[in-house]
């Protein structure tokens, strides 16, 4: 099976239906994608397919094969001006704590800012709004909110 | 996440730590030199005491322990870079950052280059006032504050000597200045370029340490080490560990606690692709359960669903909440050991009477990361990758699982999920159960390191939680709201008991852990009686321990009784505090300041609501905003005053204080409960077991109160005031106490 995953085509010997988070971590070895609930209920596995943010605990690789996808390591290399912008509003609110969630965390305000018409501003509800299904257990909620905002305004 | 420890027994327990054989092993030199060759950064390095090579011209200082030699905590690389190695588990708290802060403040380092990293089970890497290897109760900071402070203090000592001697100058005309040694006539060389040279120099045994008022380091707020990797997928955890040829396991567990296996078809999950055994393991708590070993996590579990297996559960005991709360009920009238007590002859003629009960569920811990631990055997030798709160108790265990002495067995604690009190269990059963199943395994012809993975599943149904807990009160008082006599009983599962702390927590028969943060600081005539029934149901430290329910009980009710009597809740709270409880007032003061609490007239439907508790010898007060909408308690926003003496770095404090309010929230929530029916868990991830989201974040914000005292506990005090501040905002609003957690509106 094929997969093109950060630019990147990747050939994999797979069950079809093997999630396509575990494709990931341990066929390709991309652990920067996170395993927390295994039935999208956390967030911690997000990442992108052609540009959406899906949960990759649920999705079967087969439904990934040929489609774009990007994940948190190649999102914050720098090569992407949204993702890029995240990465360093994340470091500048010092978001993180224990930091196993953060992945998924950025892969879903990096979607967000992605969704919106540019020059458009998140607003306090629709961030809220993007970010509610990615769970941090350390509670880093007030520092997402000011990071993804402080994101969308370095971008405009 | 571990109990407050009472320092008058610890000698006691330190007995009891050698009595168990707990790990002390040292790392020989040269392979201490080989590991800091192999991460690229250190040229040069301090000499570890035992191993301090004379050919070198070392001189150790031989009466300091492991935990006071700069070697094992300090290297220098040749371009500089200052790599300290932190002794405590780091997952979320922010001593990855902080130690080193600590360290680099007396070192007088670059701050730019200094890097962190964890330790192992080395003996040098135990709590230096417990004696083991312990990240919990809020005492990381706090318990090695000194001890790091004195490691960058001889560090920067043997540094000037080794300056001294390539100058011949006397070390007195040196100074060091971020990084550097200075000395007379503009001479300047940097650490790195001294670092070698400085490993010949003896180790000092008494150094000077900086006035506080010269800190440039400590209580400047601190980006984290680590934020950079945690921001872009690069950060290692434990579940992330991977080595070559590494297989995974995932194990089917019994359905009711302690059950075990009756029957078992294993021919469906043998024939799937990648699946290279199954194997019946013990399990914690006598039961037994079904590992099945596989290339990967996604084939092992393929095994395992298709297992067909009969559990034998009709021996074994099974809890159900339901009828738990009616025995609970029941015990709590009887007689049983008191914790306080006092004269409750003035309940009968006290002209104002409150009872009240007060009922609190399971909690499970529920990290991010799931338990994990990766285990590679050799002949005669076991390494572990674990996020372990406990490396040196979890060696122990491991060494008596694989037949090992501790000395045999290497702990590489690894950056964790998240933990909360669940990654140190009494029994180590999540390192047991992985060795376990690598000691079978390689029965079994597989020699390759095995990483066994809880699912989320797992996780959450496996047990060590929060115990459930009934609160009964009786309180007499007049009406200036002064409490007359206040009769309460508590009932719940004794934690400590079987644990390494149980000798110096359990006092006849009551459990420390239990009562803390009941009737103190406030100066009440309480009789507390204690019960602590037997269950099978695992429990375990949760962040914040007893105050998760003993700060809640303590604040609602008082706050009832202000309300009652038509006082002001917080001058009710101060008059208490009288002038004995200075951090109490001065943060619970700055709360109320920065809240415009007494002067902000509130939007209608919206109400005060405050509280105040001491854990971990810090205090925390919040000064909430709530409401209620249709028929749901909302929290709106957050004020928060903290105490904890010195704050090494301001930033994770206030992270800290978010944090922890974010679990104090949760416990709150419609849905965080873990309850039994017939034995079994009835949830089984978040979909059933609700945590906080962002949605339901209010505004908040921290507060510091200015301290130059030694820095106290921050990982927990922040979270047991944020549900009764909660709970006293909407008992106001409805009139109506609420009385149980998560909450209920009548």
């Amino acid at each position: 099976m094929k997969l093109i995953v950060n630019n990147r085509e990747v050939t994999i010997d797979a069950d079809p239906a093997m999630p396509l988070l575990w494709a990931l971590r341990d066929l390709i070895g991309l652990t920067g994608t996170k395993f927390g609930c295994g039935a999208a209920q956390c967030g911690a596995c997000t990442v992108h397919m052609d540009g959406e943010a899906i949960r990759s605990c649920i999705t079967p690789v087969s439904d990934a094969a040929g489609k774009k996808l990007t994940t948190i390591e190649a999102a914050t290399d720098g090569t992407d001006r949204v993702g890029a912008a995240v990465h360093a509003a994340w470091i500048k609110h010092d978001v993180a704590q224990c930091g196993y969630c953060q992945s998924g965390q950025i892969m879903s305000a990096i979607a967000l800012l992605k969704s919106l018409p540019s020059g458009q501003q998140p607003t306090a509800d629709s961030i809220d709004a993007a970010m509610a299904g990615n769970i941090c257990r350390c509670g880093t909620y007030v520092r997402i909110r000011a990071a993804v905002a402080d994101a969308a305004r370095t971008l405009a | 996440m571990l109990p407050n420890i009472d320092y008058s027994e610890l000698p006691r327990a330190l007995q009891h730590m050698l009595e168990r054989g707990q790990t002390v092993k040292t790392l020989p030199r040269r392979s201490f030199l080989k590991l800091a060759g192999a991460t690229g950064l250190a040229l040069g390095a301090f000499p570890h005491i035992a191993l301090a090579d004379p050919a070198a011209g070392g001189k150790a200082a031989s009466s300091l322990k492991p935990t006071q030699q700069p070697s094992a905590f300090v290297q220098i690389a040749g371009n500089g870079e200052v790599t300290v190695t932190i002794n405590r588990l780091e997952f979320g708290q922010g001593v990855h950052t902080a130690l080193p802060m600590i360290l680099a403040e007396e070192l007088d380092a670059d701050w730019s280059l200094v890097r962190s990293r964890h330790g192992t089970n080395d003996a040098a890497y135990v709590d230096p006032l417990f004696g083991i290897h312990l990240t919990g109760g809020s005492h990381s900071i706090k318990n090695s504050f000194s001890q790091y402070r004195e490691l960058g203090a001889r560090a920067r000592a043997m540094l000037l000597g080794a300056a001294a001697a390539r100058w011949k100058v006397d070390v007195a005309t040196l100074r060091t200045q971020a990084g550097t040694v200075l000395g007379p006539g503009g001479r300047k060389l940097g650490y790195g370029e001294l670092a070698e040279a400085a490993m010949a120099q003896p180790v000092p045994e008494k150094v000077t340490l900086k006035d506080p008022k010269d800190f440039r380091i400590i209580g400047r707020p601190t980006p984290r080490l680590d934020a950079q990797a945690k921001s872009s997928g690069r950060q290692d955890f434990g579940i992330d560990a991977r080595l070559p040829g590494q297989l995974t396991a995932v194990v089917a567990r019994p359905p009711v606690f302690g059950a075990r296996l009756a029957a078992m078809d294993d021919s469906a999950a043998r024939a799937i692709k990648g699946v290279r055994a199954v194997l019946r393991v013990p399990l914690d708590g006598g039961a037994e359960g079904v590992a099945v070993v596989a290339d990967g996590y996604w084939q092992a579990t393929q095994g395992r669903d298709a297992l067909k297996l009969t559990w034998d559960t009709a021996k074994v005991e099974k809890v159900d909440s339901e009828r738990q709360l009616v025995q609970y009920r029941e015990l709590a009238g009887r007689p049983g050991p008191r914790k306080f007590d006092a004269d409750m002859a003035p309940l009968a003629t006290a002209p104002q009477q409150l009872e009240a009960e007060f009922v609190f569920p399971y909690l499970a811990h529920a990290a991010m990361e799931p338990l994990n631990c990766t285990v590679a055997l050799t002949e005669g030798r076991a390494e572990l990758w674990v996020g372990s709160q406990c490396a040196g108790l979890d060696a122990g265990a491991a060494a008596r699982v694989l037949n090992l002495k501790p000395e045999q067995v290497t702990v590489h604690v690894q950056m964790a999920g998240g933990g909360f009190g669940r990654r140190f269990s009494s029994t180590s059963d999540t390192v047991v159960e992985a060795c376990e199943i690598a000691k079978a395994a390689r029965a079994a012809g597989l020699n390759a390191p095995v990483r066994t993975l809880w699912s989320r599943e797992d996780d959450m149904r496996g047990g060590f939680y929060r115990p459930m807990h009934l609160h009964r009160a009786r309180v007499g008082f007049d009406e200036r709201g002064n409490v007359l006599a206040w009769d309460h009983v508590i009932v719940g599962q004794s934690i400590t008991t079987g644990s390494v702390f149980e000798q110096f927590q359990v006092k006849n028969g009551i459990d420390g852990t239990a009562t803390e943060g009941m009737r103190d600081p406030y100066p009440l005539p309480m009789r507390l009686t204690v019960h602590h029934p037997k269950l099978n149901v695992p429990v375990l430290w949760w962040r914040s321990v007893g105050s998760t329910h003993t700060a809640f009980v303590m604040e609602t009710l008082l706050d009832e009784i202000a309300r009652t009597t038509q006082q002001d809740p917080v001058a009710y709270r101060m008059r208490m505090f009288g002038d004995k409880h200075l951090r109490h007032r001065d943060a619970l003061q700055l709360a109320v300041d920065k809240s415009g609490y007494g002067k902000t007239r509130l939007p209608e439907g919206r109400a005060w609501g405050v509280a105040v508790h001491e854990s971990f010898d810090s205090v925390v007060a919040y000064v909430v905003e709530a409401s209620v909408k249709d028929g749901r308690p909302m929290l709106h926003r957050v004020t928060a005053g903290v105490h904890c003496n010195l704050a090494v770095n301001p930033r994770t404090v206030e992270a800290q204080v978010q944090g922890a309010a974010v679990t104090g929230l949760s416990m709150c929530l419609p849905g965080s409960a873990i309850t039994l029916k017939d034995g079994v868990v009835e949830q089984s991830n978040f979909d059933g077991y609700t945590v906080a989201r962002i949605t339901d974040m209010p505004e908040f914000n921290v507060h510091i109160v200015p301290s130059a005292e030694p820095p106290t506990g921050i990982g927990e005090p922040g979270l047991p005031p944020l549900a009764p501040a909660f709970a006293n905002a909407i008992a106001r609003l409805t009139g109506k106490p609420l009385r149980q957690l998560p909450f209920k509106l009548a």
